[in-house]
């Protein structure tokens, strides 16, 4: 059956084309239909696809597919094909299952847009991108789907183009993103240098021909790529600003799957990683301390999705946290859980978004537990999972991250401890404001409707994933070593770079109540803050509310200076230093009463001395090199 | 007498410097053209010395390509000069500067 | 027995001259005659279409002419002719190719053009054509006397083709400042033609080549300044900094869809010849010159990225981004590898098709006058025509380097060239342009699909010297914008390209390393 793993990227590509093609006559709500069967599918063909995996030995768990090559040139040949290892399935699955309720919950979500067809259209595409990512074999094409999924998350965010904060939005998304992926390509080309290959298995074989300092340099590469692409420091504002873009695409695209691409992208390179020490304290660190500041400002938001974005931030700073201890098994799990708890969380805004008519602003909202109970308990759900509180899957996740830290540096383990403290907190103050409390929006909405609970089709995804973010425990226990299946699952692929740590059980007892510990702490802080009061100006200062001036930092030192240098040399280098430096050098020459005279400043022989100040210097360069 | 080849390759390449700041300090497009020639005939000229002192024929051969060249030049440079300059009073390249930013 | 044996003195041999050799060349400047002819013995003007058609079944022959040559070379190896000053190679058919094809783009997109402004007469296409086979020369000459001839008949029609609106002052100071200084640049190249004559003893390529090989000059001054100025002189052609100061106001002044055709062909002839001469001829002495072209593709890339940003001017800003693009070609001439060579002719093909289409895009946006190129003329493009704007779109999106378009792979081939010859920090500062540059070109795009009237305090929305306060919103054109149907066909071909060989780029990757590998 693993044949037919080439239907799980070609379904949704399929989707793609007849939507893409026909998708205004097909119409509402036929394509949205379209749309998520053939995600749907795809995530079938996953599941067989991880069963007939289950059948072979661990070790032989790996299978290429080869389909054609797409480029040659000299040395370098870009084979298309799927890489079939538990790692890829683990991601292939979760990416179609996650997508497919997404894709459900968008046909209700969307249903009044008059551009229903070609957001699924998007969609479908983005599927396949994010699919090419994870399943392909090459390096390149890893990279083409990076690309892919970073052109689509710019085409969904400005969806509604003709609000001009989601056009500006899209568009520094891209930029930010482009920072990170010139440092992908660059690693490409080392790597391909050193190795003469851009295929995994090939690269992994001959990561000795490469010196220490350049494996160095192609992970820090790599990693500026995923820093961009997952949102961490210093690439990070473009995320909140994301949030422009409508809620099902918040919650799949930069909430479950592309954002945590470059998690993936260093679990992928482990062997890389792990040849990289230095690398990947680095990769630590900036995890870490992504996590911690996206934290303080979760704190401070007052928007409904932009405390979820900062919230994701902060949770792939715990990924790249476990990716750069050599916890890769902890950081795939968390990613599971996050991707379960986050999703959960974005489509529960969501519903209260929709509910509420588009409002956001958690200020003017309250008391919604009344009006929305469903969407109340899995908010609920979805809060106590990324707080941490057992049994939902995000205790077990966090607890492994933060184990792991602490075997490396108590220090990484401490910053950790704090964040989670922070997240239960801030997570608290947003269920507060939003479902408990006085209601807040009644003034605002003069003859509203009462806000209320979604149709079912926005209700199953909800309900599944709340499920999923309490089952998602099972995925991987540290009680006994029979028990951590995800730990055993990807043993063929992180094993020789994963770092094994053996606690005793009163140690694991310990790092639990301490986690259990924090948890509690955030949620009681939360509840006393905010369960009675909305306005706590002193616990929102500016500075956490504008996200510590980063992005505002950005645009006053790096773009503003730019533009200025921009139109510097053109109006001044390029015409007026040189013209005058022309003038003077031609009234020297010309002398006497010509020098009285009034001169027109003479564009032509501007340029020819330019011309002839290139040819000195040229010339001036090459004699002195002369007879050498 | 003969004279050394140097002292012309030296005459050549002042000819070609003086030609060069004439484009730049001189206004009127026909003068600026006039020194562009100047710079080509100091080529000619290196040509020819090369020329003597390798005792090949080619470099000479060249200064006939190099004058016809010359020729087409001003043919076709003279008419884009009238064209411009037929609604305007005098002939100065710094009139046109439009075009600038 | 050639036709002019009977002239020749006792004891003075005329060289044999191929003439299948050249048939390409031939064929364009016999269509020169042929269409001067027709229009000169018709009573009443034809229209430009006529001329148009012809144009295209002439370049189309010689595309012919110069596939059979292709085949003749794969088969039976390269040649030279007339004296060994043409050579016949891969890499010479190759641009024999590729400016063929610039020509059949250029003809259906000027007719569209010319249509418009209601100009007759067989003139653009005539001086297009003799400047195309200027070009094929440029490749293929193997003689620097040679390339100085084919440099100016690929330089001087496009002198007067850039004034060629003579209604529009701003043609005719594009011709002048384009003239004065591509005079001036012939005459700096000349002087380097001389001195490295001097230096060597030779003009033709293979022999400096070989003697180079052979002797080790002690006093090398002479050859090494006679280099210098042919760099200038090539990076004149080819518009890198700071030899690129006549490209802005030359491309924005001249008729847009020739300064499509100026910036695809000059560039494909410029660099033909600038490989040629410094990657097969003087790879001795690359340790001199190579640092200079570092520091000139380092300059170009940087300087036209920057400068572009700055632009409010489309016109404007696509020729800072063309110099960009100059930068990216050079890095594969600083590799001088076989690599470098295909990759840069590699760019060079892309780059050609993209800016056809850009600057065909750009005349139709320019409107009857070929005068509205200001940024705020594309706000809301995509609401007067949908298509257009989806076409610029992709050009520029190719022009930035997006992946599955043949921009991605020009600049993926000249960086991979780059690196594989060691010019890592040259790599790091094209990836840096790249960057910059998706901020000029995102820019764009995004303004065509703004619905949003302009910001007020935008200064390129202060009204005009005519306008009043409300010009603001006057300003922005409405209604649908018509696109001829042989501009449709121009860009169709020219986006049809980009996205073809963007996708399945292995034919053309093929057909560069066929064509090189006479470069080791």
């Amino acid at each position: 059956m693993l044949h037919f793993a080439y239907l799980i990227p070609l379904l949704p590509l399929a989707g793609f084309a007849l939507l893409s093609l026909a998708g205004k006559r097909i119409g509402n709500p036929v394509a949205g239909w379209i749309a998520t069967l053939v995600v749907a599918a795809a995530f079938a063909m996953s599941v067989v696809v991880l069963v007939s995996l289950f059948a072979h030995a661990p070790e032989q768990r790996l299978f290429t597919q080869h389909w054609f090559t797409w480029f040659r040139v000299d040395r370098l040949s870009v084979d298309v094909g799927l890489r079939i290892d538990p790692l890829s399935v683990t991601m292939a699955l979760f990416v179609t299952g996650v997508s497919a309720l997404i894709h459900l919950y968008s046909i209700g979500y969307m249903e009044h847009d008059e551009d229903f067809a070609k957001f699924f259209c998007y969609l479908n595409l983005f599927v396949f991108s994010m699919l090419m990512l994870v399943l392909s074999s090459n390096l390149l094409v890893t990279f083409f789907g990076w690309e892919g999924v970073g052109v689509c998350s710019y085409l969904l965010i400005a969806f509604w183009f003709h609000r001009p904060s989601a056009a500006s939005a899209g568009k520094k998304a891209m930029i930010y993103n482009r920072i990170g992926d010139a440092g992908f390509l660059v690693a490409l080309f080392l790597i391909f240098e050193r190795t003469g290959s851009l295929d995994y298995s090939t690269v992994f074989a001959r990561l000795g021909r490469i010196s220490p300092t350049d494996l160095v340099a192609i992970a820090l590469l790599l990693f500026l790529g995923a820093v961009g692409k997952s949102a961490q420091i210093p690439l990070f504002p473009w995320l909140a600003d994301a949030m422009e873009g409508p809620t099902p695409v918040s919650a799949l695209i930069h909430a479950a799957t592309m954002v945590t691409a470059g998690v993936y992208l260093m679990c992928r390179i482990n062997p890389i990683l792990h040849a990289a020490p230095d690398a990947a304290h680095v990769v630590a660190w900036v995890g870490v301390v992504t996590a911690f500041v996206a934290a303080t400002i979760g704190c401070a938001q007052t928007d409904i999705k932009k405390v979820l974005a900062y919230s994701t931030v902060s949770q792939l700073g715990y990924m790249f946290l476990a990716a750069g201890t050599g916890a890769y098994v902890a950081a795939i799990f968390l990613m599971l859980a996050h991707a379960f708890y986050k999703a959960l969380l974005f489509l529960s805004a969501g519903s209260v978004v929709h509910a509420m008519d588009g409002e956001q602003d958690l200020k003017r909202m309250g008391a919604l537990r009344a009006f929305m109970p469903v969407t109340a308990v899995t908010f609920f759900v979805g809060w106590l999972s990324i707080a941490g509180v057992p049994p939902f899957s995000g205790f077990w996740a966090k607890s492994d991250v933060l184990e792991n830290a602490w075997a490396v540096s108590p220090a990484l383990w401490a910053i950790g401890a704090v964040t989670a403290v922070l997240t239960a907190y801030y997570m608290g103050r947003e269920f507060f404001l939003v479902f408990m409390g006085d209601p807040r929006w009644q003034g605002a909405r003069p003859g509203g409707e009462e806000p209320r609970d979604p149709g079912w089709v926005m209700r199953v995804p909800l309900i599944v994933l709340a499920a999923c973010s309490f089952l998602g425990l099972f995925i991987d226990l540290p009680f006994h070593p029979t028990w951590t299946f995800l730990e055993r699952w990807l043993q063929p692929v992180v094993g020789a770079s994963l770092a094994v740590h053996h606690y005793g059980l009163a140690e694991l007892w310990g790092f639990g109540l301490a986690d259990v510990a924090f948890a509690v702490l955030g949620i009681a802080m939360a509840a006393a803050v905010w369960r009675a009061a909305v306005n706590r100006p002193r616990l929102e200062p500016r500075f956490l509310f504008m996200a510590w001036f980063i992005d505002w930092s950005y645009g006053r030192f790096v773009a503003r200076p730019g533009a200025l240098v921009s139109s510097f040399a053109s109006s001044v280098v390029e015409a007026r230093v040189i013209d005058g430096a022309v003038e003077g050098a031609a009234r020297l020459v010309r002398g006497g009463g010509e020098r009285l005279r009034r001169v027109q400043t003479g564009y032509v022989r501007t340029y020819a001395a330019v011309f002839v100040g290139g040819i000195v210097i040229l010339v001036a360069y090459l004699v002195t090199r002369a007879g050498s | 007498m003969t004279i050394d080849g140097s002292w012309y390759l030296a005459l050549a390449a002042v000819l070609f410097t003086i030609g060069a700041v004439g484009v730049l300090v001189r206004r009127n497009v026909l003068v600026m053209f006039m020194c562009i020639e100047l710079m080509l005939n100091a080529a000619n000229l290196t040509f020819v010395t090369f020329s003597r002192e390798l005792n090949d024929i080619g470099g000479q051969v060249a200064v006939f390509f190099v004058l016809v060249v010359a020729a087409a030049e001003v043919v076709v440079g003279l008419g884009i000069i009238v064209a411009i300059y037929r609604h305007r009073v005098g002939a100065t390249a710094d009139d046109p500067h439009e075009l600038r930013g | 027995m050639t036709p002019f044996a009977a002239l020749a003195p006792a004891g003075l041999a005329i060289p044999h001259i191929d003439y299948t050799a050249l048939l390409p060349e031939l064929i364009l400047l016999g269509g020169v005659l042929v269409l001067i002819g027709v229009s000169a013995m018709t009573p009443r003007r034809l229209p430009t279409g006529v001329y148009a058609t012809m144009t295209v079944a002439i370049a189309a022959a010689a595309l012919v002419a110069s596939l059979r040559l292709w085949r003749d070379v794969q088969n039976h190896g390269a040649f030279t002719t007339v004296a060994h000053s043409v050579d016949v190679d891969g890499f010479a058919v190759y641009f024999l190719v590729l400016v063929s094809c610039i020509l059949i783009v250029a003809a259906i997109i000027g007719s569209g053009y010319l249509r418009r402004e209601g100009i007759a007469g067989c003139e653009y296409y005539a001086l297009a054509l003799i400047s195309g086979s200027g070009a094929m020369l440029m490749a293929s000459a193997n003689d620097l006397i040679f390339i100085f001839l084919a440099l100016e008949v690929l330089s001087i029609p496009l002198y007067v083709m850039a004034g060629f609106d003579r209604r529009r002052p701003t043609s005719q100071e594009a011709a002048i400042k384009y003239f004065v200084l591509g005079a001036f640049s012939s005459a700096v190249f000349v002087y380097g033609i001389a001195l490295v004559y001097g230096a060597t003893g030779s003009t033709n390529l293979p022999e400096i080549g070989a003697f180079l090989a052979h002797n080790v000059i002690t006093a090398n001054g002479v050859l090494l300044a006679g280099i210098a100025l042919l760099i200038v002189g090539f990076s004149f052609k080819v518009a890198a900094v700071p030899f690129h100061m006549w490209t802005p106001d030359v491309y924005q002044g001249a008729p847009t869809p020739v300064t499509g055709f100026m910036a695809a062909l000059a560039k494909a002839g410029g660099f033909a010849a600038f490989l040629r001469v410094f990657v097969a001829t003087f790879p001795t002495l690359r340790g001199d010159w190579q640092p200079v072209i570092w520091a000139l593709a380092a300059l170009t890339l940087v300087g036209g990225a920057i400068v572009a940003l700055a632009q409010r001017d489309v016109k404007r800003m696509l020729a800072y981004s063309s110099i960009n693009h100059a930068g990216f070609v050079l890095i594969g001439l600083q590799a001088v590898t076989t690599k470098g060579v295909a990759a840069s002719a590699y760019y060079l093909f892309a780059y050609a098709f993209m800016v056809l289409g850009s600057f065909a895009v750009v005349g139709v946006v320019g409107a009857k006058g070929d005068r509205r190129h200001d940024l705020e003329a594309y706000r809301g493009l995509a609401a007067r025509n949908p298509v257009l704007a989806t076409v610029f779109s992709v050009l520029l999106l190719a022009q930035a380097g997006v992946p599955f378009t043949t921009g991605f792979f020009a600049k993926f081939y000249v960086i991979a060239a780059s690196v594989g010859a060691h010019s890592y920090a040259l790599a790091v500062v094209a990836m840096a342009s790249a960057a910059i540059a998706v901020f000029f070109y995102l820019r764009v795009v995004l303004l065509m699909y703004s619905t949003q009237p302009a910001d007020p305090g935008d200064e390129a929305t202060t009204p005009g010297p005519a306008g009043g306060g409300v010009a603001t919103l006057v300003r922005i054109p409405v209604g649908r914008l018509v696109v001829q149907p042989s501009i449709a066909l121009g860009l169709a071909v020219s986006v049809g390209v980009t996205v073809v060989f963007g996708v399945w780029p292995q034919p053309l990757i093929d057909f560069t390393r066929a064509a090189t590998f006479i470069f080791h």
